[in-house]
């Protein structure tokens, strides 16, 4: 295993894939199945944040735009044309990939901080253009009307256990997907490039192009998971692109962490977990997440997966 | 000739940091360039390899003029450096620092479709820690390696692009002086085994006078003198600005 790490994380998907596809067989739960279905959208997105932050040290405040970018275009190519629906998802992807080349362009050149404000106008503009172009996207009422359900195999995304399915199968490819990037030489030159830029220049990185790349790719999964999300609420609503939406991508990679490949997955998985529980209990959820990420930036100091990792780290030393 | 520059002249607002320098550094050959602070010996190496534009001049390296390429361009043509403040890839090992080194020179540094490190990037990402004796630290992350592994992991990466010429900023800086000497001697080392042209800063004479086979002086921009060892300790311009001051300092 150690000689075979790709074989090693394929490995570790088809597990993880096979135990989310037998639960159902043994228990059915709408709550648990619907949750999976939302960490599905939310993890591929965040994962996709953190090939820009973690990996290449480019802090994206708008990242939600192409989760939003994904979700609006399917579900329009779902309701205008006839594509069947892996055709009218590539499609999504690609066009949120040319909107993240368009953003990125102007985009990847500037300073980390000017990157972050630069990004988050670029949203704020995108957010103002769907809530105005109401003929197209219903603005803020939202696509209304509804997925039109086509077949894909025998599966009827209609059905909640189908979509459970679906997006299960969807996740872990797409984690896989980006794993394998990360992994890559590329993710290594990302790796560089946020270490010290100076230095990869030097030593014959084209910094603009590698930075654009990573945006556009970027982009493109963090469109698959807002197909996802727009499989889930039948539809598409102005509130998935918009900035707190990106914030929800940052807390996800900031609880799980950003030095771990999974550490978005999980960050995501506690988030949603502690909105299902928080606002059972009480109205003030966004209290009690604001003390969760308090405790989170101050005790642990990092994410909840880098935590443990630098203390099996510390133990073995 | 592997390295010339005619006329090199570059000014920071009014002043000018290198005023009119020409100088041959032939192939294969061992230089020390050496001059008191601010005498533009950093400068000197940053418009040779690109990080900034010349004002004047030009920059031949190989016959072929380069002083218009990026550096970037300079780095493929084989023009390598090391910096005086050891610069690296903190987060990652020594032997991952190389790899992605070895990567960018084949020009893989872009590929999606593999798992990083591509065929026999390894090998000689280890090749290049053998050459500075850095194998024994190869899993270390660079980080926490001492001042002085730093900065041949450093030296390291620079020779991982396979250059022709070298050019190493102050490779003892900051170096308690057994360090120095151990440093210095896996230089000499290094450019007699890989053939090298080699051109280094450095402030401490005894290891300049004893390793260099050449020494070039420059004093606010411009070149004092050139010559052996033995002509530069004579040489009354260089006593009078450089070498003197110090032993009045000492």
């Amino acid at each position: 295993m150690r000689r075979h790490p790709a074989l090693r994380d394929a490995l570790i998907a088809a597990i993880a894939l096979v135990v989310l596809l037998l639960i159902p067989a043994f228990h059915r739960s709408p709550a648990f199945e619907d949750y999976v279905i939302r960490v599905s959208a939310m993890a591929l997105f965040a994962t996709s944040l953190n090939l820009l932050v973690g990996g290449a040290g480019m802090v994206s405040f708008g990242h939600g735009m192409f989760y939003g970018l994904g979700a609006y275009a399917f579900a329009l190519l779902m309701q205008m044309t006839d594509l069947s629906l892996p055709v009218a998802a590539l499609a999504a992807i690609a066009i949120t990939a040319v909107g993240a080349l368009l953003v990125g362009a102007v985009c990847i050149r500037l300073g980390t901080i000017y990157f972050a404000f630069v990004t988050l106008a670029m949203q704020m503009l995108f957010f103002s253009i769907i809530i105005s172009w109401q003929s197209l996207t219903g603005g803020d009422q939202g696509l209304r009307g509804g997925i039109p359900r086509r077949e894909l195999f025998g599966f009827e995304l209609g059905s909640q256990l189908h979509l459970y399915q679906f997006c299960a199968v969807v996740m872990v490819l797409g984690l896989l997907a980006m794993r394998h990037i990360a992994a890559s030489p590329f993710g290594a030159t990302l790796r560089m490039i946020r270490d010290n830029e100076t230095r990869a220049g030097f030593l014959g990185v084209v910094l603009w192009r590698a930075r654009l790349t990573a945006f556009v790719l970027a982009g493109a999964f963090a469109g698959l998971g807002g197909v996802l999300a727009a499989l889930f609420v039948s539809g598409a609503y102005p509130e998935l692109a918009d900035w707190p939406n990106s914030g929800q991508a940052i807390f996800a990679v900031m609880l799980g962490g950003i030095d771990t490949f999974l550490g978005p997955l999980v960050g995501t998985m506690i988030l949603l977990a502690l909105n299902d529980i928080v606002t059972r209990v009480t109205e003030y959820h966004g209290l009690v997440l604001g003390l969760v990420i308090l405790a989170f930036a101050l005790g642990l100091r990092r994410g909840l997966l880098d935590f443990l990792r630098l203390r099996r780290k510390g133990a073995k030393a | 000739m592997s390295l010339e520059v005619r006329g090199l002249t570059k000014a920071f607002g009014g002043v000018k940091a290198i005023d009119d320098v020409s100088l041959v550094f032939p192939t294969g050959s061992l230089t020390a360039i050496i001059g008191p602070n601010g005498a533009g010996k950093s400068t000197f190496f940053n418009l040779i390899t690109g990080a900034f534009p010349v004002d004047h001049g030009q920059v031949i390296f190989e016959g072929r003029d380069v002083t218009h390429l990026s550096r970037a361009a300079r780095v493929r043509e084989g023009i390598g450096r090391a910096f005086q403040v050891a610069s690296c890839f903190p987060t990652m090992t020594v032997l991952e620092n190389l790899m992605a080194a070895v990567t960018s020179h084949i020009g893989r540094w872009g590929n999606l479709s593999h798992r990083a490190p591509l065929p026999g990037v390894r090998a000689r990402a280890m090749e290049v820690a053998e050459m500075v004796g850095l194998e024994r630290v190869a899993d270390v992350e660079a980080s926490i390696l001492s001042h002085g592994d730093q900065k041949l992991l450093d030296i390291a990466l620079a020779l991982a692009l396979e250059p022709r010429v070298l050019l190493l900023d102050e490779p003892t800086a900051g170096m308690g002086p057994e360090e120095r000497w151990r440093m210095i001697e896996r230089v000499r080392a290094l450019w007699e085994r890989q053939k090298l042209t080699l051109v280094f800063i450095e402030h401490d004479m005894d290891i300049v006078f004893s390793v260099a086979a050449s020494i070039r002086v420059l004093c606010y921009g411009r070149v004092l003198a050139e010559g052996t060892p033995d002509e530069i300790r004579a040489n009354q311009a260089v006593i009078d600005a450089y070498l003197g001051t110090e032993e009045h300092a000492a």
